[in-house]
Formats: structure tokens, sequence, C-alpha cells
């Protein structure tokens, strides 16, 4: 896990074991919340695939996260896997997916001053 | 008939390091047989599936991997069986979002829609015996009508 700025880079690789996603997934909530960071991006592009289980986890991450007051960003899923997940019947609505860590850290720019504030924030009347 | 030839193997599924070496033995398989990136990415997914309802619900068991050839075209068949509790109603098993084990209940119906054959057999105290093959070069299996 890196931190840059206020935003967390995971990169996952190869095989994952369940009990490794499940570790990240904790991780990754207690770091969000020690640390206050406003974004993550998780590298899929070294993943080869995506079953239920990983998609799921995928998911809870989006949604944990979102209830932290940060959001998660999929990046650089590979082509033959998103085949594969719609197939399966995953879609996994509530992930938000960018081709590349670039698009992916605009995005979380973007969306970030609505978080500042905490929710407090109000549109200019 | 289909004939079979080439590689066999027989691998056990007792944790999930088990479900890792199924992925890549049939990943390896895959590739060797020739399938292309999209055909084995669904079949490893497919494998990856039924290789956790075999440690899950059925309490452990094994995949079978044999080369299979029909009519001049080559397959790659995997049989995952257990002796666990059997399933007790099937067509609610392979209905998209049934699940008895704290998953999404894509399991059965989901490898089912990544391959091109698919049986299953199981009785209630027996166990359970999945077999799927794909074909290299097979077009997808045609969309059922919902």
């Amino acid at each position: 896990m890196l931190r840059l700025g206020d935003v967390l880079l995971v990169t996952l690789q190869g095989d994952l074991h369940d009990s490794t996603a499940q570790q990240l997934q904790q991780d990754l909530a207690e770091t969000i919340s020690s640390s206050g960071a406003r974004g993550v991006v998780i590298d899929i592009s070294g993943v080869e695939i995506v079953d239920s289980f990983l998609g799921r986890v995928l998911a809870e991450i989006a949604g944990q996260t979102e209830l932290l007051a940060a959001r998660t960003v999929v990046v650089g899923m590979r082509p033959a896997v998103a085949i594969t997940l719609v197939e399966l019947g995953l879609t996994l609505p509530g992930v938000h997916t960018a081709l590349s860590t670039e698009v992916a850290m605009e995005l979380l720019a973007e969306h970030a001053p609505s978080h500042r504030y905490g929710g407090l924030r109000r549109e200019s009347l | 008939m289909p004939t079979t030839a080439g590689a066999q193997a027989r691998l056990p599924i007792r944790s999930d390091m088990d479900l890792v070496w199924v992925r890549q033995h049939v990943r390896q398989a895959a590739a060797q047989l020739g399938f292309g990136l999209v055909d084995q990415t669904k079949l490893v997914t497919a494998a990856s599936e039924l290789a956790r309802n075999t440690l899950v619900y059925g309490g452990g068991g094994t995949m079978e991997t044999e080369t299979v050839t029909e009519s001049g075209t080559q397959g790659l068949r995997l049989t995952f069986s257990d002796e666990g509790p059997g399933i007790a109603d099937l067509e609610q098993a392979l209905s998209d979002g049934f699940t008895s084990g704290g998953g999404l209940g894509m399991g059965l119906g989901g490898a089912r829609r990544l391959v091109h054959d698919f049986s299953i057999e199981s009785d209630p105290g027996t166990g359970t015996t999945v077999r799927v093959t794909s074909w290299v070069g097979r077009a997808p299996r045609p969309r059922e009508e919902s």
C-alpha cells in the first residue's frame, strides 16, 4: 500500500489467496480511518482472473470506503476479465473504474471537494 | 463418445491455497491446448467458482483434469467431486442469486455460462460431482432465453 497525498495506491498482482484479499479489505478500512485518506486506487492490471469471491471483496471495499468518506476506483481491469465477469453475472455496481491510474487520480481529485467538509459544505445559493 | 488423451491430473481441494493451484493448473492446461486468452480466463474463472463450491459446500474434494477429443476438436474437461452433504434442489442451486454459504450465489449458474458443456450429479448424503468441458475454438454456448 502506497500513499500519494490523500490517496492510497494498492497494486494487486498474480493469483490472490482468498485470505490475502480479505486481509487487504480489513487493512484498507483501518488505514483509511486512521489516515483520513479520501481516495483509494486499486490497480488490478496484473490480475489474471476475478471470480465471484474477489469481485465481492472489491465491491465490499468500495462500499466500506464510501462509508469512511472516501472513494475507491478500480483501475486497469483486463478485457478478458471484464468479459468473463459480465458473463458470470457480476457487473459490480457501485464500483468506480478507470483505465489508468492517471485517470483515476483525476476522478478522485474532481470528487474530493464534496468530502472535504464532511458533507457540511453547501452549494452556493 | 469423446476420447481422452494427454496429461491427466488429480488435484486436492482442501484449502484456499489449493484454489490457487487449481487455477494455475487449469490456466496452464488451457494455454497448452491452444485456448485463446478470453476462453482461458473464462475456464479458469469457472474452475475457481466450482473449486470454491467443492471446498465451501462439499467440505473439500478433488478436481480431475483430462484432455478430450471429439470429431477432431480438443477440449479440456474438469471434474469436481466431493463427498459432502449434496444438493437437494439442483434447479434452485443453479439459479442466479441462490446461495447457502454467504457468497453471491453466482457459483454454479455463473460457472455454467462460462463453459460449453456442464453436468452435475448430486444426491443428499453422498456428495456432488460437477463436470465441465470447453472446446478449443468453439463459439460460446448460445445465450439462454431469460
